[in-house]
């Protein structure tokens, strides 16, 4: 067993920020990250953020990733980093078990952090396992991180922000987008990201959704079908369309699977995504020095997610004795961005969902 | 429409360009319709001409007086939602962001394309800006039919 300060699961936006507010404030940290390299999904976002100078607007997003990487340089003798490396247990005597290279190891922390994000979601519709049908992240991945393309033609399912992004990122690759289609009867993301597609004659199909994929070794056809306002499936409006890709963009959901490991209290709120850890107003869980920021407590911007991590990791880093010179101050400061960023109509689900989040707590 | 297709109606786009008296000069058009949090419009504006307020998730408002035309602007938006007009004796005259390869040269004549991506007009391109604080993306001026200046968006390469 090799004992910790405080363990991040998870090297994401939030993991990261949060490790710099707990190294800052002086604490020994060790990140513990599944994939190769720090930075979480960050690392293939190849668009230009939104939100203010705070959280990198303007700057690409792999970019960030780079300067929330280099944020943590100054601190490098007390900070460990695990890449390549899986959390597979966490336990109620703050035990984190590991697997790296097929070597188990046992950790005991003071204190964790949960950043574990998200994952997409799956659609169900006939023949959806046919080579040539992905999820949007995989697509971004192939393409931004390997430089591979999917394939030639693609039909996205699904106008939220990432459906339009990796849309308009696929267009900048090369790659033919058919259709863009939509079960709701309006667009999902910002409207800006879907004039950018629009104007490059990419139809928008909204109340719009997949009948079925067709195709022998791989995908060859997709048929769509208009829903009527009660999305039920319009007769004899099934159309089709010749692609060798189909790309799944229909939400994520909180990675809470750790969480739920640890017995930690978990409810199911659908404006934050499904199965969230329910939580103090300082992102603490049922468990005594278990945080959680990002993602994995409600699907939200990464601009969101880096200013939570940074709060979170500040009170961690406290609650295990080492105390921010500027504790208070920034405290503040990031919840008043949190509160600035969700504001809006884009953050009303988040809000509604947190609302929910805290009457839960005290339920 | 907006909401459903993705393109603005012509109302809510003639609601975003100044008079014509003022287009004789560049101006930016901010076509952001919808309440999103973001600023670097208004930060990025050397001459204080874009105002979004206290609350990020305001959209921006542009004092045409003040703007000089100049495309900072144009590349600083995340969201590519701002172009540059201007009315020209013989043309209508924009600067727009663009982010996809072949880059164009100037000289060249491109396709002009409307917000629902029709070609609708010859881009004859006038320059070609390419720094590093615009982060790969390009600002390109391009010179349309005059008829065009509340239609014409981007530009599409004929040779595809």
């Amino acid at each position: 067993m090799i004992e910790k300060d405080l363990i991040i699961i998870g090297g994401g936006p939030a993991g990261l920020k949060a490790s710099k507010s707990a190294l800052e404030a002086g604490a020994k940290v060790l990140i513990i990250e599944r994939n190769p390299e720090l930075g979480g999904q960050l690392i293939k976002q190849t668009h230009k953020f939104f939100g203010s100078e705070k959280q990198y607007a303007k700057t690409r997003g792999f970019n960030i990733a780079y300067i929330l990487i280099s944020e943590l340089a100054p601190f490098k003798e007390r900070l460990e980093i695990e890449l390549d490396t899986t959390v597979v247990g966490l336990y109620k005597d703050y035990v984190v078990t590991t697997l790296k290279n097929e070597i188990y190891q046992k950790y005991h922390a003071k204190a964790i952090i949960v950043a574990t994000g998200a994952s997409e979601k799956v659609l169900a519709f006939e023949n959806n396992d046919l080579p040539g049908i992905y999820g949007a992240g995989a697509v971004q991945t192939l393409m931004n991180l390997y430089g591979v393309l999917p394939g030639k033609e693609v039909v996205m399912i699904g106008s939220g922000n990432i459906g339009l992004i990796v849309s308009y990122q696929l267009m900048q690759a090369g790659v033919k987008v058919k259709a863009i289609i939509e079960a709701a009867p309006t667009i999902g993301g910002y409207k800006v990201h879907a004039s950018k597609i629009s104007r490059l004659g990419v139809p928008i199909l909204t109340s719009t959704t997949i009948k079925k994929a067709y195709g022998t070794d791989q995908l060859e056809k997709v048929e769509i079908i208009s829903l009527d306002d009660n999305w039920q499936e319009i007769a004899g409006s099934n159309k089709i369309i010749d692609a060798d890709t189909l790309c799944v963009s229909v939400g994520l959901s909180p990675m809470h699977q750790l969480l739920s490991m640890a017995e930690i209290k978990m409810v199911c709120i659908n404006e934050l995504g499904g199965m969230v850890p329910s939580i103090s107003a300082i992102h603490e869980t049922s468990m005594k020095n278990v945080f959680v920021c990002g993602d994995v407590v409600g699907i939200e911007e990464a601009s969101s997610a880096m200013v939570e991590g940074a709060l979170t990791g500040l009170i961690a880093a406290e609650r295990i004795g080492y105390t921010h010179p500027e504790f208070n101050e920034l405290k503040n400061d990031y919840s008043i961005q949190l509160d600035a960023l969700r504001s809006g109509p884009f953050g009303k689900k988040s809000r509604i969902g947190l609302d929910r989040l805290k009457v839960s707590e005290h339920a | 429409m907006l909401n459903i297709t993705g393109i603005p109606s012509k109302e809510m786009i003639h609601a975003k360009f100044p008079s014509q008296a003022s287009l004789q000069k560049p101006k930016a058009i901010i076509e952001c319709y919808e309440d999103i949090p973001c600023n670097p419009c208004e930060t990025s504006c050397l001459f204080k001409a874009i105002s979004i307020g206290n609350d990020i998730n305001s959209q921006p408002t542009l004092n045409s007086d003040l703007c000089t035309g100049c495309g900072i602007c144009v590349y600083n938006c995340p969201g590519l939602a701002i172009i540059v007009a201007q009315i020209m004796p013989e043309s209508a005259r924009f600067k727009i962001p663009y982010e996809f390869v072949p880059v164009p040269v100037e000289g060249e004549i491109w396709h002009g394309l409307d917000r629902s991506g029709k070609n609708i007009c010859e881009a004859k391109i006038v320059k070609v800006q390419q720094t590093i604080k615009q982060d790969k993306t390009i600002l390109v001026t391009v010179d349309v039919d005059k008829k065009q200046i509340y239609d014409f968006i981007t530009i599409r390469c004929p040779y595809e």
